[in-house]
């Protein structure tokens, strides 16, 4: 079961980066990589359990809190100076 | 009991695949940014719960059973933050959803 979860993880992880590649504006690709951060924590995760390894938690537990703050820190910058001009890059 | 468990932790796991997929899938073929993040936000911390409680379910010694819940908990109060963040900053740059499809009057 644990194997299963983790190609699901790394299939959705796939489908995060091509709406981060297609994505027209800046915040799809700022949503894709909030989403790929949080399944990156349950990839950690499940992988702990996976190899048998409970310290891979506490990767897990870090890599939460560092992907929200990116996530609030690259929102601080893009909020100004990325208005609707984002639709005209593409 | 044992076999029940595991059972049961699987059956959760399963659940959380699925929801994983249909949000990953949303989050790709929705028109709408707003749709997308609605997509992403709703599933992933569903979904993230799901799982992680399977893996609860699954661990035998407590100190793996509170790392787990404590990531539960930084999951559960960061994903729906984030999304908001991320939609606030998204409005007030002046992306606007497309009301195309909206009908008159509703």
């Amino acid at each position: 079961m644990l194997t299963v979860i983790t190609v699901t993880l790394l299939l959705v992880m796939v489908l995060a980066l091509i709406r981060a590649f297609k994505g027209p504006s800046v915040f799809d690709r700022v949503l894709a990589a909030n989403v790929f951060g949080t399944k990156t924590v349950l990839l950690i995760a499940v992988m702990g359990f996976l190899f048998g390894r409970p310290e891979f938690l506490d990767i897990a537990m870090i890599y939460a809190l560092i992907n929200f703050i990116s996530v609030i820190g690259i929102l601080r910058y893009f909020e100004f100076t990325h208005g609707g001009k984002a639709e005209d890059e593409t | 009991m044992d076999l029940f468990i595991s059972i049961l932790s699987g059956v959760c796991m399963a659940l959380g695949g699925i929801l994983l997929i249909s949000g990953a899938v949303g989050v790709l073929r929705f028109s709408d940014f707003y749709n997308r993040l609605h997509a992403a936000g709703v599933t992933d911390t569903l979904a993230a719960s799901l799982i992680l409680f399977g893996l609860m379910l699954l661990s035998e010694h407590s100190g793996i059973l509170l790392k787990l819940i404590l990531i539960l908990l930084f999951v559960l109060l960061t994903s729906p933050t984030a999304s908001h963040a991320l939609a606030k900053a998204a409005w007030k740059a002046g992306l606007k959803p497309d009301t195309s499809n909206d009908k008159p009057g509703q």
